[in-house]
């Protein structure tokens, strides 16, 4: 076992330094589409080749919504006049009425945080990137974040997918199980908005159809450091973004 | 038991003489030797049979069975394939709409139950002597008789539940004393995929295993009908996105048949690049999950490094880290340069280097082989009674391979092994991973450094009525995905065979009889994907 010991030390630590400093390793983060001021004719053929819906044309503006986007890319390549691209990735955002309260945790729980994950219909790819928050590279621990097996001992509910008719039922009695006060991040367009799946007859069109969502984390699927940035914005360590680019006269909407 | 890779191996041009010599005039076939492709149409009740002789005799595997409801008639269409060089079967039958009854084969091929099964369910066909139809992708909050996947159902809305029945419990099979049923799931472990599983068990040891899945059934068959094609590839990169580019590759394939669109060579040597770079990415993270499962942490970690270098080197090269919005039918969203191939070249042959490490690193921590050896073992037998593809069934000693098998995408012009193992425990399972990875990091470095030149930009096509099937090799195994455009250039009917639905199938043959520890173990060493199967 000793060799294994020393392959460790070897290896030495390779965790990100984010949030005290901002990631630009390569190929962290896919990046978003933003939105742009429609100068130009030819821009307005983007608008049409987004096959959800996210891109709109508004007052002279092309705005892009989070909860639709599900990086396909048809804004960018094989165009005349792609669309803005940004490379970050602290994209989650609060649901709560303002800034100054409404986030249920309060700063008990701002320095460690009980998770639970449901996988209430997620295709793997958010599962994966949720997993990788557990691995070496990011190391949530030091943040003071763990997963934990039972909703009974969590204090966030974390939810990917669009929730699947057949996981409607255990979702809410996880949510049920949980004590109070608790959390819900909703991870990935999926769970967001329903993505390419809802609504149908066998999903629903995202997470808070069902239970109540207090961040949401755009990204299909969200990088491991946007489900960082959604934690820490949970627990009021790091600041909200915008689920719609520019911010609009959209933000704070809330889904019915 | 027949013989696989016996020397008298069938040519696939002798096939209709052969046919027509066993089934004289009973049976039409007919051969596409562009396609590869043998086609037999045959009445209902020759189908058992028929589908008997091509498995037990021919020595042919059953891929899929692809129902669709066309206007007057049911069309059941049974996709055989076998060694190389055998080509590709499919049984067809014509079946009015007003006969509900279809003779089932799985009692003579086992791969067709769960098919068969799950056609019951979602088109309300009848299998005449299966041993068990009923509640399978549909729980037992959907009435019987409300059959989703008919062309008449609406699928745009929510559907209305009965109310369940509260006294329901699982119904039990082994009646010792002291035994009981362990639930585990859908909410359970870490970050697991939802499913569920029932442990029958006495203390210790478990006894068997019954898997209840399809909690993530997102209905992406029904709903992606009507559907543009543009936006069915969404659909198919996206129901299972640990396996993206494989599922949009059949998908494309399968399109660039029926409108005959010619793919250049520069795209079909870029899509192995990235079919086996998906590949390798998976394969790594199944091995640090199995590590994860043994609880075996430095191992873990230093296999989940190599699994996030794979993903931002996937990133780097694509602009996206599980190669979403790259396959397009005709061709590839994106072109790379002479000098990121170069950079991959490299990349990739620093991860073969760390990937060695690993391996002879593992390959001597007894107290971690401990776990894995003679654990979850499925038998050669087995394992081509219940058709099971991919790493599982070569882990097996069963090499069949589509690369090899249905050659696609210029595979035949690429020199490369189909690893194998005969044990078909946990360890086979891991060795066959770490040689697999090994094989696509050959393969994307032979290519990358003689890459052709050519066109990426899909080429404009004409739409026209039509159906195909496409096929890839996907990291868990084979899958098939059978594509219908309608006449307004719209999907009509998109049937989706999985590899991971081929392989739970036979779940319960590695669990049976084991020490409760081990199940974590027997499910990383399966690897399997639930929104893969449940679709």
């Amino acid at each position: 076992m000793f060799k294994w010991v020393l392959k460790g030390l070897k290896t030495g630590i390779v965790t990100t330094l984010y949030p005290d400093k901002d990631e630009s390793a390569p190929g962290a983060s896919p990046g978003l589409p933003v939105g742009q001021k429609d100068n130009k004719e030819e821009v307005l053929s983007v608008v049409s080749r987004c096959p959800t819906g996210a891109l709109s044309r508004y007052d002279h503006q092309i705005t892009v919504d989070y909860e639709l986007c599900v990086h396909c890319f048809r804004c960018v390549r094989r165009i005349k006049d792609p669309i803005d691209w940004q490379n970050g990735y602290e994209w989650a955002a609060s649901t709560a009425e303002s800034a100054a309260g409404g986030h249920k945790l309060g700063k008990a729980f701002r320095r460690s945080l009980h998770i639970r994950v449901v996988d209430a219909g997620a295709c793997g790819a958010c599962l994966s990137e949720i997993e990788q928050i557990n691995k070496p590279y990011y190391n949530m621990h030091r943040l003071g974040f763990f997963i934990t097996p039972t909703p009974r001992d969590a204090d966030v509910l974390l939810v990917a997918g669009p929730v699947t008719d057949h996981m409607r039922m255990p979702l809410k009695k996880a949510y049920d199980a949980m004590p109070t006060p608790k959390g819900v991040v909703a991870v990935g367009t999926c769970a967001l908005s329903g993505g390419v799946f809802g609504p149908s007859f066998a999903s629903g069109a995202g997470v808070s159809e069902l239970i109540p969502v207090d961040i949401m984390i755009p990204g299909c699927p969200p990088p491991p450091l946007a489900i960082i940035h959604g934690l820490l914005v949970m627990v009021e360590r790091r600041r909200s973004s915008s689920l719609t680019s520019p911010k609009s006269q959209a933000e704070g909407r809330h889904h019915v | 038991m027949i013989e696989l890779n016996g020397n008298n191996t069938l040519i696939f041009s002798d096939l209709p003489e052969v046919i027509a010599k066993r089934w004289h005039g009973q049976v039409r076939a007919s051969l596409d030797v562009k396609e590869f492709l043998c086609l037999i149409e045959c009445e209902a009740s020759h189908v058992p049979d028929l589908c008997n002789w091509l498995f037990s005799e021919l020595g042919y595997s059953l891929a899929s069975l692809i129902i669709e409801e066309l206007p007057s008639y049911w069309l059941l269409r049974y996709v055989f394939y076998g060694e190389p060089g055998s080509g590709q079967i499919h049984v067809s039958l014509q079946s009015s709409k007003s006969e509900k009854t279809i003779p089932s084969i799985s009692r003579f091929v086992h791969t067709a139950d769960w098919f068969e099964r799950e056609a019951e369910d979602l088109f309300g066909l009848v299998f005449e002597g299966h041993p068990r139809l009923g509640d399978f992708v549909l729980h037992e909050e959907w009435p019987e008789g409300v059959n989703p996947m008919r062309t008449a159902f609406d699928a745009s809305c929510p559907y209305i539940h009965r109310e369940l029945d509260p006294d329901w419990r699982p119904h039990r099979i082994v009646k010792a004393p002291g035994a009981f049923m362990m639930p585990i799931g859908p909410v359970f472990s870490d970050a697991a995929e939802s499913a569920h599983f029932l442990l029958e068990t006495v203390g210790e040891d478990v006894i068997r295993t019954i898997p209840r899945f399809f909690y993530k059934y997102r209905g992406v068959e029904k709903i992606a009908e009507g559907r543009s094609i543009g936006r069915a590839l969404l659909l198919s990169e996206r129901f299972s996105g640990t396996s993206a580019f494989a599922h949009s590759l059949a998908f494309c394939q399968a399109i660039e048949k029926i409108f005959r669109i010619d793919v250049s060579v520069r795209v079909r040597a870029l899509r192995i690049i990235l079919a086996e770079l998906e590949r390798l990415r998976h394969h790594i993270a199944a091995i640090a999950a199995i590590c994860n499962s043994t609880a075996f942490a430095v191992a873990t970690s230093q296999a989940s490094i190599l699994e996030e270098e794979a993903l931002r080197l996937t990133c780097t090269l694509t602009g996206h880290r599980y190669l979403f919005g790259l396959n397009a039918p005709g061709g590839l969203s994106m072109d790379f340069s002479e000098q990121a191939f170069r950079s991959l070249a490299d990349a990739v042959y620093k991860l073969f280097n760390k990937l060695s490490e690993l391996k002879e690193m593992l390959r001597f921590s007894s107290s971690f082989l401990d776990r894995l050896e003679e654990v979850g073992i499925v038998s050669r037998e087995l394992a081509f009674a219940y058709g099971l593809v991919g790493p599982i069934a070569r882990a097996s000693g069963i090499t069949r391979d589509l690369r090899k098998v249905l050659p696609y995408s210029d595979y035949e012009n690429i020199a490369f092994d189909v690893p194998s193992e005969q044990e078909g425990d946990g360890y086979a399972r891991l060795r066959l991973l770490f040689s697999e990875a090994e094989q696509s990091i050959n393969i994307i470095r032979k290519v990358a450094l003689s890459m052709p030149e050519g066109e990426v930009t899909p080429p404009r096509f004409e739409v026209t009525p039509g159906s195909a099937l496409g096929w890839a090799e996907a990291p868990r195994g084979a899958t098939f995905h059978w594509v219908r455009i309608r006449g307004d250039g719209r999907v009509g009917r998109y049937r989706l065979t999985t590899p991971s639905f081929t392989n739970w199938h036979g779940f319960h043959l590695a669990s049976e009889d084991f020490a409760f520890q081990d199940f974590p173990i027997i499910m990383a060493t399966f690897g399997l994907s639930n929104a893969e199967c449940d679709r």
